[in-house]
């Protein structure tokens, strides 16, 4: 049963990064990948919001399953991310491989502690 | 796109949408997202198994699971990308990547639960594991991309790409 709610959330949160990664791509024409950039960090703001409202006691066992394990887990990418930049690196764009690399890590850990700060205020 | 690739195609960044390429601004949704939706589907539960089968040892634990989870997807990558993208004489089925590469291993893999697992270490008050597991991943998960692209090409006889490329 538990499993049923994790591949539900995956099944939404894959095709949902595809088609993100995409309307972002289509919106610029610089070779930063803006599209895995902002998947990442929308997926860690949810769990962000989720970690603080489980925190809270606000969320059910189900519904963090379907949202954690579920769509933010396959909602964000670190495959995608690193094999980014290692294609990054090997063009010749080292500054924007570290700029990748230091800009995701730093969005997605202040979107999940922005997200857990709201939702504990929020819940509280 | 003044991109400084600089030989000939200019191949995406983005391994997974190039909307320079025309093909891929008209391509068939249909397909494609069923396929990524059963490939995540896949990649999400072996994650969760995983998870299930070591669990985390407490909130101030290093986050092993996640942590080989993200580096072993980032291997698989780097050996499925050359294969797909540089392989060579024939093309592979149009919804390989989708499948394999979106589906599967951008489920396996997680973004969202290493940050978590980042901010949870903080509050239990372990910031020297937290800052430790923040930065052993990033470096373990570029080197298994390099390494899954390397040892790729290397057995198919590939051209290495790590030196530059970029021209003025």
């Amino acid at each position: 049963m538990n499993w049923m709610i994790v591949v539900v959330g995956a099944v939404v949160g894959a095709p949902l990064r595809y088609l993100t990664d995409r309307a972002v791509q289509a919106r610029h024409d610089s070779v930063f990948p803006w599209g895995t950039f902002a998947v990442n960090a929308g997926a860690c703001l949810v769990l962000g919001v989720l970690t603080g409202a489980v925190l809270a006691g606000a969320a059910s066992e189900r519904l963090s399953l379907l949202l954690g394990p579920g769509l933010c887990g396959a909602l964000s990418t670190y495959s995608t991310f690193s094999y980014e930049t290692l294609r990054l690196y090997e063009r010749g764009w080292r500054f924007l491989a570290a700029a990748n690399v230091a800009a995701s890590v730093l969005a997605g850990l202040g979107a999940v502690t922005l997200g857990s700060q709201v939702a504990r205020q929020l819940f509280a | 796109m003044t991109g400084p690739g600089g030989d000939g195609a200019a191949e995406a960044i983005d391994p997974d949408v190039d909307l320079h390429v025309p093909g891929q601004r008209a391509e068939r949704q249909g397909p494609v997202l069923a396929a990524i939706a059963v490939g995540g589907a896949l990649g999400a539960s072996a994650r969760y198994g995983a998870s299930l089968l070591w669990p985390a040892a407490g909130p101030g634990a290093f986050p092993w699971t996640t942590f080989w989870t993200n580096v072993i997807g980032c291997a698989l990558i780097g050996v499925l990308m050359v294969l797909i993208s540089e392989g060579g004489r024939t093309p592979p089925h149009p919804l390989v990547r989708p499948f394999a590469g979106v589906g599967v291993l951008g489920g396996f893999t997680t973004f969202s639960t290493y940050a978590v697992d980042f901010s949870r270490l903080l509050d239990a008050g372990e910031a020297e594991r937290a800052l430790a597991y923040a930065g052993l991943t990033v470096v373990a998960a570029l080197g298994a991309v390099w390494a899954g692209a390397a040892v790729t090409r290397l057995a198919a006889g590939l051209p290495a790409r790590g030196g530059p490329r970029r021209r003025a």
